[in-house]
């Protein structure tokens, strides 16, 4: 089995006026290649430092860190910008768009971090931005789009660097109810095709369509729960470009 | 500068038209004070130009000795007739002392109303001169010929007539052979002068020196028809006043000599006028001074253009400061996607030395029409306000900016580092900041 990510006693601790707050206290999880993970709890459990460190953002105060091979804990800050650009798809639960540049250019930008864009490059920026649904507004800027829209870019986004997860916060906490299905149909798909999720919700609704569920409570891991049901959600997929 | 550079360009430029009234309002800073630092060198350098030529039109081998009126607690304490100022003694032991001295000059100069029928210039100078005066002022012939050596032997009643006096007395006639009238005689135009610009102040007075209304006459023939005394009718009584020479002008054999020279001439003058009744002005000095002044004048002017684009620079360093806190978000996500530190602190840098830029390149182009729109302001001046003008010095009046070459890339080069100090202070405080934050941030 490929690990995508592997978290082996990971803790943090914040010191927050003088008291320090134990954020992990000792988290193990594997994450297989094309595994569909919620990551779950109430507010304080945890959940945020967790995607924190497994979205590179931030280093644990003892423990591990791997993507795929390569132990992350210790890095420099400009070696994990390079892991982010490189090998994590963000989702955020506000979309996170930058404003002033269009929806080509947005999808574009983890490439412009890793200084790639040759033409080869732009062309699977176009066919992301097809494969969302967005091919007739590559033009346009995030705030003439809908939320759906929206997320759909950044969906596009988070793929454009092949990475060896998406990471996604919440990715419908700002959406309706059929939107929010879309996406979840969108991310649904992808897992199908392969790709490795890593979902942090607290609705348990969203939750139920991963393959496995982690809860955490107080730092720690409270269950970690596989569900095989799930592929009857699964729909039919056209290829990842 | 491969794709990745023009994309930080394009990135800044975007940001930028975001808040297109905001980034004009910061450019503007930058413009003003590239502008100004082009402007302020140009009009100093103008000025000191025409004040130097001046100068030099005063002759810079020269040494010039002009009688003065003592003081009026002096004047006051003599009745009758006062003599002062140089006499013709002075001269010839001026000229016999000193070997230095290559040619020497006598001027007598009276203040006198010309007429030549119902036409008249009331404030006409009379300057009785010798031949030598045309070369030593570096005046120049239009009509006729100059006071000649055989005119001065003979003390001949003729005159030469500056371009002004003749334009006013002869508007329409050719004056050669006509006869003015000057006090109780009439004279003889044999000659008319070409115009020639006014020269530096000499004697304690401040006035540049003109030579609009001038008429020369030998020397000879002044102080046969009209003598050393002169009377002044004042508020209730007249003066005399008597006086031999108005000024002496002394050609120095060589330029290096001239301020020993200066030494001697005062040395040989102080024991006959115990009253001070002369001044002596030494261009080559006032040349020097000219030029240390025009030296201070470009650094104070320098620092005044400086200042002005601190202030720009501060415009920019405050804009890119709220530019980074409104742009928190952003931040966060560009470095969540992968942005290092030193591509965010090149981003925000590029935003401000576009800024810079496009201010340092509108300056210099504002600060290139100096010349042009300083003529519109003179042409505007003269047409408007006349009278505030007439006030203004000569020397500014007749001043041409002069745009000083160096000045465009040093206010240019100015422009962007000042860009780029202000501007990394804000980009580094972009880049500090912690992606989590940052990516919280409403």
């Amino acid at each position: 089995m490929i690990l995508a990510a592997r978290l082996a006693d990971v803790t943090k601790d914040y010191v927050l006026d003088g008291e320090t707050v134990r954020a992990l206290r000792g988290i193990t999880i594997d994450v297989p290649e094309g595994d569909f993970v919620a990551i779950m709890g109430a507010s304080g459990s945890g959940k945020s430092t967790l995607l924190n460190l497994l979205g590179c953002l931030d280093r644990p105060t003892s423990g591990s860190i791997f993507l795929g091979d390569d132990d992350v804990s210790r890095l420099k800050d400009d070696d994990l910008s390079e892991i982010r650009a490189s090998r994590i798809g963000f989702i955020f639960q506000s979309f996170n768009l930058i404003p002033q540049l269009t929806v080509l250019e947005n999808i574009q930008v983890p490439l412009y971090y890793q200084h790639r864009l040759s033409s080869r490059d732009r062309q699977r920026c176009r066919d992301l931005a097809e494969m969302v649904g967005l091919a007739d507004r590559l033009k346009h800027r995030p705030t003439q789009l809908s939320g759906g829209q929206q997320q759909r870019v950044a969906i596009a986004r988070s793929l454009v660097n092949d990475p060896y997860f998406l990471l996604a916060d919440e990715p419908t906490g700002n959406l309706d109810s059929v939107t929010t299905q879309e996406i979840l149909d969108l991310l649904v798909r992808l897992n199908g095709e392969g790709k490795t999720i890593i979902l942090v919700t607290h609705e348990p609704d969203i939750g139920r369509l991963a393959r496995r569920t982690v809860r955490l409570m107080d730092g720690q891991i409270l269950s970690d729960e596989r569900r095989e049901d799930v592929e009857s959600r699964r729909h039919p997929v056209d290829s990842i470009p | 500068m491969d794709l990745f550079w023009l994309r930080t360009w394009q990135l800044g430029i975007k940001s930028l038209l975001l808040h297109p009234l905001r980034s004009l309002l910061t450019v503007l800073g930058i413009f003003v004070g590239v502008a100004s630092v082009i402007w302020l060198l140009a009009i100093g350098e103008g000025i000191s130009r025409k004040a130097q030529e001046q100068i030099e039109g005063l002759g810079a081998d020269n040494i010039i000795v002009r009688s003065v009126k003592p003081p009026s607690e002096v004047t006051e304490r003599t009745r009758g007739v006062l003599p002062y100022g140089i006499t013709r003694d002075d001269y010839k032991r001026l000229v016999a002392t000193i070997p230095t001295i290559r040619s020497a000059l006598q001027i007598r100069e009276l203040p006198r109303r010309l007429s030549y029928g119902p036409r008249s210039v009331p404030d006409g100078n009379l300057v009785g001169c010798t031949p030598q005066y045309m070369e030593v002022v570096r005046l120049e012939v239009d009509v006729g010929h100059f006071i000649t050596p055989v005119e001065v032997r003979q003390k001949a009643t003729h005159c030469v007539l500056a371009a002004e006096v003749a334009r006013k007395l002869f508007p329409l006639e050719d004056p050669i052979g006509k006869a003015i009238h000057i006090e109780e005689a009439y004279y003889v135009v044999v000659g008319v002068m070409k115009p020639k610009g006014s020269t530096a102040a000499i004697g304690g007075s401040l006035a540049a020196k003109d030579f609009f209304n001038d008429v020369y006459i030998p020397i000879t023939t002044l102080q046969a028809r009209i003598g050393d005394f002169v009377i002044q009718r004042r508020a209730s009584s007249f003066e005399r006043e008597q006086v031999e020479l108005s000024q002496v002008t002394l050609r120095i054999d060589r330029i290096e000599n001239v301020e020993d020279t200066a030494k001697l001439v005062e040395e040989t003058l102080a024991p006959h006028h115990r009253n001070r009744d002369y001044s002596i002005t030494v261009p080559k000095e006032l040349l020097e001074r000219a030029k240390t002044t025009r030296l201070m004048f470009m650094i104070f002017m320098g620092v005044i253009a400086a200042i002005s684009l601190v202030v720009g620079g501060i415009g920019i360093m405050n804009i890119m400061l709220a530019t980074v806190t409104e742009r928190t978000r952003e931040i966060g996500i560009r470095r969540a996607l992968g942005a290092k530190r030193r591509d965010i602190v090149r981003q925000f840098l590029a935003e401000t030395v576009v800024l810079s830029a496009v201010g340092g390149v509108t300056g210099v182009l504002a600060g290139l029409a100096c010349p042009v729109v300083v003529g519109w302001i003179w042409y505007l001046l003269e047409t408007y306000l006349p009278r505030a003008m007439s006030q203004l010095p000569d020397v500014v009046k007749t001043m041409q900016p002069a745009i000083v070459p160096e000045s465009i890339p040093l206010a240019f080069g100015i422009a962007v580092t000042i860009g780029v100090i202000f501007g990394l202070y804000p980009a580094m405080r972009a880049a500090a900041m912690d992606p989590i934050e940052a990516l919280r941030h409403e």
